[in-house]
């Protein structure tokens, strides 16, 4: 992700949200970083389509762009392909897969 | 503070742009609409109403841009996974595309308005409501995805190669304008911060 000139940044709360990921539950959206989307715009995309607080919007984004992709939401398939396909619509990179882990 | 959206009091985003802004901007959303293409509008003469059955395409599209704003939804690590890209493409890429172009021709028609309440004053504050704002975030996305994919930017550091380029270089103004529409999308993504 890139981050605009005009960024300043903000100091977050350290309180760890991690994605929750159900085990009975099979399929994930993932989210992958790419160098364009600002990082304030993925977080708030996580905030504005996912309805997640700021602090796990923004560990979210963080993990996306430290590691590479980050899990995002899980639920059935046809739950994964609708967040994919909101998610492309606001221009992220984000694929869905069966989470066999 | 020039190029910069402001939130207004009771939602909403305001930002001064001079008619050369105003300019710049229409014509890169003009050329996003028509890179994003008209879609599978009905040839003359057929049944419009074929077009709101007519499926979308199986194949990711060739160019790079466009390949960037409409990505596979599956891994391409085995054939079953292929051929799920290629349904879900199909039934999801022409309203996706529809949606992309709505939120360009927003951007259009509230440029327009401005430059006609604003001319022959070399420019003017353009104020957005809480529903335009999101659609030129959006738009600016895409904007700078397409941007970003023409001028292969790639990792952080090789964007901070870029944003130093010699005067010179031909592709300084697009380096330039990429930064703009980013400072832009950042202040606007602000003002729309829950």
């Amino acid at each position: 992700m890139s981050v605009a000139p005009i960024e300043i940044e903000r100091t977050e709360s350290a309180e760890e949200v991690s994605a929750v990921v159900e085990p009975d539950v099979p399929w994930v959206t993932i989210v992958h970083n790419d160098p364009v989307n600002l990082m304030s715009y993925v977080t708030y995309v996580f905030q504005a389509y996912f309805g997640y607080s700021k602090d796990k919007a923004h560990k979210l984004m963080l993990d996306v762009h430290n590691k590479g992709r980050a899990v995002v939401s899980s639920g059935t398939r046809e739950e994964m392909e609708r967040d994919v396909q909101a998610m492309h619509g606001y221009g992220l990179w984000a694929t869905l897969s069966q989470d066999r882990g | 503070m020039a190029g910069q959206f402001e939130a207004l009091p009771g939602g909403g985003a305001a930002v001064a742009l001079d008619e050369v802004e105003i300019s710049i901007l229409r014509s890169f959303a003009v050329q996003l609409m028509e890179l994003i293409g008209p879609g599978d509008e009905p040839v003359e003469g057929e049944d419009p109403l074929a077009a709101l059955f007519a499926e979308g395409p199986s194949e990711p599209p060739s160019d790079p841009a466009l390949r960037r704003l409409f990505p596979d939804a599956y891994g391409d690590d085995t054939d079953e996974l292929r051929q799920a890209a290629a349904d879900f493409r199909r039934y999801t890429e022409n309203d996706l595309r529809a949606r992309k172009r709505d939120d360009a021709l927003s951007v259009v028609r509230s440029l327009d308005a401005l430059a006609s309440a604003a001319a022959g004053e070399g420019g003017g504050v353009l104020k957005l409501t809480a529903d335009e704002s999101r659609a030129w975030l959006g738009a600016l996305n895409d904007l700078r995805l397409t941007i970003g994919t023409r001028l292969e930017v790639t990792d952080d550091d090789e964007s901070e190669a870029l944003y130093r380029l010699p005067d010179d270089d031909p592709r300084k103004p697009m380096v330039m304008a990429y930064l703009w529409l980013g400072g832009l999308q950042e202040s606007l993504v602000e003002t729309l911060m829950p």
